[in-house]
C-alpha cells in the first residue's frame, strides 16, 4: 500500500506527494506525456534524443547536473514508446534544488546548439552500440515494422536509422519543446522524507508561474487488426539461431492486462515456468527461452523467443513453442499453477515498495495510465484472474494470422535442418 | 520576483545512521548476523561461503557448482525445488563472486517455515544429477559462444587474463573448460565448501522467535558438528606490465576500451581516498572522462571508472565502447585526463562536489534493512567492522585538493595500466 495525496497547480501541473520518513532521501519524478509514439515517421528516435538534451542547460541554468552533484543527488532519464521519465535523487534537506532544476528545465530550455551537436554524436554512439554492434542487436529495428503497418509502435525508441537523428535540427527541438514539455502535460511525484504542505508551497513558488501552454490531443493511427501471418527472415553474423514470436494482444489499460500478463509468467517465470522445464529441462530443445508482454499502452505485443540447442532445427524449436501455446488454448491450466503466479506478484510488489524511487516512478505512471490509486488495486487485479479467463485470451492471441516471426540464420549454419 | 539564476541554500548532508546486528554463534562453527526490521513483510536469508580451491584455481567449478545448487537433492528433484520455491513466491538465487558463493532467500514472512527447509536440503544433500549438469553445461557453452561476438565482453575477458594472470580472479571460462567439469570433482568441491564452520549466515527482517528457532532447527546441530576448518589458501597478485593489447575485429563499428591494473583494496587507509579520486576521474556522470569523451567530443554513449574490492587485493578499471574512427582519439584523450589528475591540483570547487555527490550517494544507499546487510557485509569480509563507515566520512569530508594530486601520483599511473582495446584503432 502506497499512500499518497495530491493537489494540481492552475497551469495544469499535477502532483503526488508520498511521505515516507523512514528515509533521509527524497526523489522528484517528473513523467512527461510523450513518446517515440508522438514522433513523425520522417525525424523517428527525437523523443530520445531530446531527452539527452534536457541535460543540456535550461533558460536560467547552464549546467543541470552539477547544481544536483554540488547537494548530493543523482539522476537520470528513459525514454519509452509511450512516455518520457525523469528522475532525481538527493538528500531530504536539498529539495528545494530539485524544484529548481526541474521548474527551470519546464520553463524553457537553453537550445543550445553545442549541445545539439554532440548529443546527436552521443545517441549515434548509443544506436551503434545498442542496436549495430551487438549480436541480435537489430532486432527491435527488424521485429517492431514486421508486427506493426501503420501504428508509431513501429519504430523503436533509438529511431528507424541513424539518419534521423544526425538530420536533427535546433528549430525541431523548440518545436517539440513547446508541444510536449508543457506543465498540463506532465505528472510530478515527489516521494521520501517530505511533507505535504513543503511539497505544495515549493511547487507553487517554481512552478507556480510556468506558462499552461497548448493542449497537446494524441491522434494516433491505430493499428488494423494483423489477418495473415508475417515472416521474416535473415541470415546475420551470430553464432547460434534464434527466434521470435510477437501477438498482437490487450494493452496495458485493458481489463485483459493482468490476465495476459500472468500467461507470460505461466510460460516463462522463473525455474518452474512451463517452457523453461519443457524445452529447456526435459526436452532440451532449446538453451534460451522467454515469453513477456510489452506492456505498451497502445495495441500492445506479446512476445515469445528462444535460442534452439545445437543440432535442433528452427523448424522443430518453432513447432515446440506453438505447441506450448496451443496448450493454453486447448487446457485448462492447473489451480496451483495459478496461485503461483499469483503469489509471486504479491511478492514482487511488496519488493517494489522498498524503494521510494520505485514507488514514485509507480505512482506517475499509474496517474498517467488513469489513476494513481490504481496501483494499490494491481494486486487485486491480478487474483482475480481465472482459469477461464487465460484460456480465453490465449484463444484470442495465439492463432497464426495474429503473429509476426523473426528468424536469425547463424551465418555458417551450424545447425541441422 | 523569483530568482532562477541563484540555486537555493545547500544545506549540510547528513551522517549515516547503521544498523548494528546481533550475532549469534552456533556450536557447529556457524555465525549469524540478524538485522531487525519488525515492520517488513519480506525476510532475507543469505547464507555466504568462502570460496575454496585446490592448487590450480580453477574458479570455474566454483561457479559451476553454485549454478548447480539447486538442480536436485536426495530428497527432491530440480523441477521439485523450483516448483515450491516459485509456489510460494519466493526467491532463491545463488550467486558466485570473486571470493564468495552466496544462496540468497527472499520469503515473504509468513511462508518462512514453508521454504527455508529447502535451503538446508540444498546445503546438506545437493547430487548434482548428471543429467541437470550435462543440461547446464550445454547451454552455458551456447551462451559463451554468443557472448564473445560482445565486444565489450572479450574486453572484460582480457582484462581479468591480463591483470590477474592465472589465479582464480583470473582463469575465465572457455568450451574446453566446460567440457572437462565432471560430477565428481564438484560433489568433493561441495562437500569441503558448504560446511558451516565455511558460512556466514545473514538474517534480515521481522527475526522473531519462531524465525530463530527454526534457524536452529535446521542450521545449528543438525547441519553436522564443527570439524576441521577451510583452509584460506591464499595468494599474491603479480603486479601487471603496462602495455596495449589490441583484439583486431575487422567488422566492428565500435571498439571496446578496457584498461586498468592492481589497486589498494578497503583494508588499506588510502581506499576511500582512492575512491574518491577515483569518481573523480571517472565514477559518475560529472566525472572528468564523461565530462571530457562524452559531453564535449560525443565519442561515445558512456565511459566510467570503477575501484573494486576483492579479498586478496584491489583493482581499477575504466570501460568504454567508442566509434572505430574515434577509438585512437579516445585513448589519447584518456591519457590526458591521467596527466592532468597527476600534474594539476583540482579547483576546490569540484573536490566540494564530489565530496558532497559521495555523501549524498552513501546516505542514499541506505535504502531498506537490505541496504544495511550490504554495507555490513562489505566491512566484514573485509576484516573491518561499521566504524570504517565513520573513517571513511572522516575521509571524504576532509580531502582537498593537495590530497587529490597526491593520490593521483601515488596511485593513478597511465604508463603502468594494462590497455585492451577489441576492435579497430585507425
Amino acid at each position: 500500500m502506497v499512500n499518497f495525496n495530491r493537489f494540481k497547480l492552475d497551469n495544469g501541473l499535477n502532483v503526488l506527494v508520498h511521505e515516507d520518513h523512514t528515509t533521509a532521501m527524497a526523489v522528484v519524478n517528473i513523467l512527461y506525456n510523450v513518446g517515440a509514439r508522438d514522433e513523425s515517421p520522417e525525424q523517428t528516435g527525437f523523443a530520445h534524443l531530446f531527452e539527452h538534451l534536457m541535460f543540456g542547460g535550461s533558460a536560467h541554468i547552464p549546467d543541470y547536473d552539477s547544481p544536483l552533484q554540488q547537494v548530493g543527488g543523482e539522476n537520470n532519464a528513459f525514454t519509452s514508446n509511450d512516455i518520457t521519465n525523469y528522475y532525481l535523487t538527493l538528500p531530504a534537506n536539498n529539495l528545494e534544488t530539485a524544484f529548481w532544476l526541474e521548474s527551470d528545465r519546464m520553463l524553457s530550455l537553453a537550445f543550445s546548439e553545442q549541445s545539439l551537436e554532440v548529443q546527436r554524436q552521443v545517441v549515434s554512439e548509443e544506436f551503434k552500440q545498442r542496436y549495430l554492434n551487438q549480436p541480435y542487436g537489430d532486432m527491435w529495428l527488424r521485429l517492431r515494422p514486421l508486427a506493426y503497418k501503420v501504428h508509431p509502435y513501429r519504430w523503436a525508441t533509438i529511431g528507424k536509422e541513424l539518419k534521423h537523428i544526425e538530420d536533427a535540427r535546433i528549430e525541431d527541438v523548440k518545436a517539440f519543446f513547446n508541444k510536449f514539455y508543457t506543465p498540463r502535460n506532465a505528472i510530478m511525484v515527489v516521494a521520501g522524507n517530505v511533507h505535504f504542505d513543503q511539497v505544495r508551497l515549493l511547487t507553487e513558488k517554481w512552478f507556480g508561474n510556468i506558462p499552461t501552454g497548448t493542449p497537446y490531443h494524441r491522434n494516433l493511427p491505430q493499428e488494423p487488426e494483423q489477418v495473415e501471418a508475417r515472416r521474416e527472415e535473415v541470415e546475420a553474423d551470430v553464432p547460434v539461431d534464434s527466434l521470435y514470436i510477437a501477438f498482437h494482444g490487450p494493452g496495458r489499460l485493458s481489463e485483459d492486462y493482468q490476465t495476459v500478463d500472468l500467461m507470460s509468467d505461466i510460460l516463462s517465470r522463473g525455474a518452474s515456468s512451463r517452457l523453461y522445464r519443457s524445452l529447456i529441462k526435459e526436452k532440451q530443445l532449446f538453451s534460451e527461452v522467454n515469453a513477456y508482454v510489452m506492456g505498451s499502452i497502445d495495441d500492445n505485443l506479446f512476445i515469445v523467443e528462444g535460442k534452439p540447442s545445437a543440432n535442433v532445427s528452427l523448424s522443430e524449436a518453432e513447432a515446440a513453442l506453438w505447441e506450448a501455446l496451443e496448450k493454453l488454448k486447448t487446457e485448462e491450466v492447473e489451480d496451483k499453477e495459478l496461485e503461483k503466479v499469483k503469489n509471486k506478484i504479491e511478492s514482487t510488489m511488496l519488493f517494489a515498495e522498498l524503494s521510494i524511487l520505485d514507488k514514485a516512478m509507480n505512482l506517475a505512471y499509474y496517474e498517467l495510465l488513469g489513476d494513481a490509486e490504481d496501483y494499490n488495486k494491481e494486486v487485486s487485479k491480478y487474483l482475480s484472474v481465472t482459469k477461464e479467463d487465460i484460456r480465453k485470451i490465449a484463444n484470442q492471441l495465439f492463432r497464426k494470422e495474429n503473429s509476426s516471426t523473426l528468424i536469425y540464420h547463424a551465418k555458417g549454419g551450424q545447425h541441422a535442418e | 520576483m523569483l530568482n532562477r539564476f541563484a540555486a537555493p541554500e545547500f544545506q549540510t548532508i547528513k551522517d549515516l545512521t547503521l544498523v548494528h546486528p546481533e550475532s549469534i554463534n552456533y556450536t557447529n562453527g556457524l555465525k549469524a548476523f540478524v538485522f531487525q526490521a519488525a515492520e517488513l513483510d519480506l525476510i532475507k536469508f543469505e547464507f555466504v561461503f568462502d570460496n575454496v580451491f585446490d592448487d590450480a584455481e580453477n574458479p570455474l567449478l566454483n561457479t559451476v557448482l553454485c549454478s548447480m545448487l539447486k538442480e536436485g537433492t536426495n530428497t527432491y528433484t530440480s523441477a521439485e525445488l523450483a516448483e515450491h520455491i516459485d509456489f510460494y513466491g519466493a526467491y532463491l538465487m545463488p550467486e558466485y563472486s570473486f571470493d564468495h558463493t552466496a544462496l540468497t532467500l527472499y520469503t515473504m514472512h509468513k511462508y518462512v517455515d514453508k521454504v527455508l527447509p529447502l535451503v538446508k536440503d540444498i546445503l546438506t544433500n545437493s547430487i548434482i544429477p548428471q543429467k541437470e549438469l550435462d543440461t547446464y553445461i550445454r547451454n552455458n557453452k551456447q551462451s559463451l559462444l554468443i557472448s564473445l561476438q560482445k565486444n565489450d565482453f572479450v574486453a572484460r575477458r582480457l582484462f581479468y587474463q591480463h591483470v590477474f594472470g592465472p589465479t582464480r580472479y583470473g582463469v575465465v571460462p572457455t568450451p574446453e573448460a566446460y567440457d572437462a567439469i565432471g560430477r565428481e570433482v564438484l560433489l568433493e568441491l561441495y562437500y569441503k565448501q558448504f560446511r558451516p564452520s565455511n558460512c556466514t549466515l545473514f538474517i534480515a527482517g521481522n527475526v522473531g522467535d519462531a524465525v530463530l528457532g527454526l534457524v536452529e532447527d535446521l542450521f545449528s546441530d543438525s547441519w553436522g558438528a564443527s570439524s576441521g576448518s577451510v583452509h584460506p589458501h591464499p595468494f599474491q597478485l603479480v603486479l601487471p606490465e603496462g602495455k596495449l593489447i589490441l583484439e583486431s575485429k575487422a567488422e566492428a563499428i565500435q571498439s571496446a576500451i578496457r584498461m586498468g591494473g592492481l589497486m589498494v583494496n578497503r583494508t588499506h587507509a588510502d581506499f576511500p581516498a582512492v575512491q574518491f579520486v577515483n569518481t573523480l576521474l571517472g565514477g559518475f556522470f560529472g566525472s572528468r572522462l564523461m565530462a571530457n569523451i562524452r559531453e564535449d567530443k560525443g565519442y561515445t554513449y558512456s565511459i566510467g571508472s570503477a575501484v573494486g574490492n576483492l579479498k586478496y587485493g584491489g583493482f581499477f578499471t575504466i570501460a568504454s565502447e567508442v566509434g572505430t574512427a574515434v577509438t585512437k582519439a579516445t585513448l589519447a584523450e584518456i591519457e590526458n585526463e591521467f596527466e592532468n589528475l597527476q600534474q594539476r591540483q583540482p579547483s576546490v570547487k569540484e573536490v566540494e562536489l564530489v565530496r558532497n555527490y559521495l555523501l549524498g550517494v552513501m546516505l542514499g544507499s541506505l535504502e531498506s534493512i537490505f541496504s544495511h546487510v550490504d554495507k555490513f557485509k562489505a566491512v566484514y569480509f573485509s576484516g573491518l567492522d561499521l566504524s570504517y563507515y565513520s573513517y571513511y566520512n572522516k575521509v571524504i569530508q576532509e580531502i582537498t585538493p593537495a590530497n587529490v594530486q597526491d593520490i593521483a601520483i601515488r596511485y593513478f599511473d597511465y604508463s603502468k595500466l594494462v590497455k585492451i582495446v577489441v576492435g579497430k584503432i585507425d
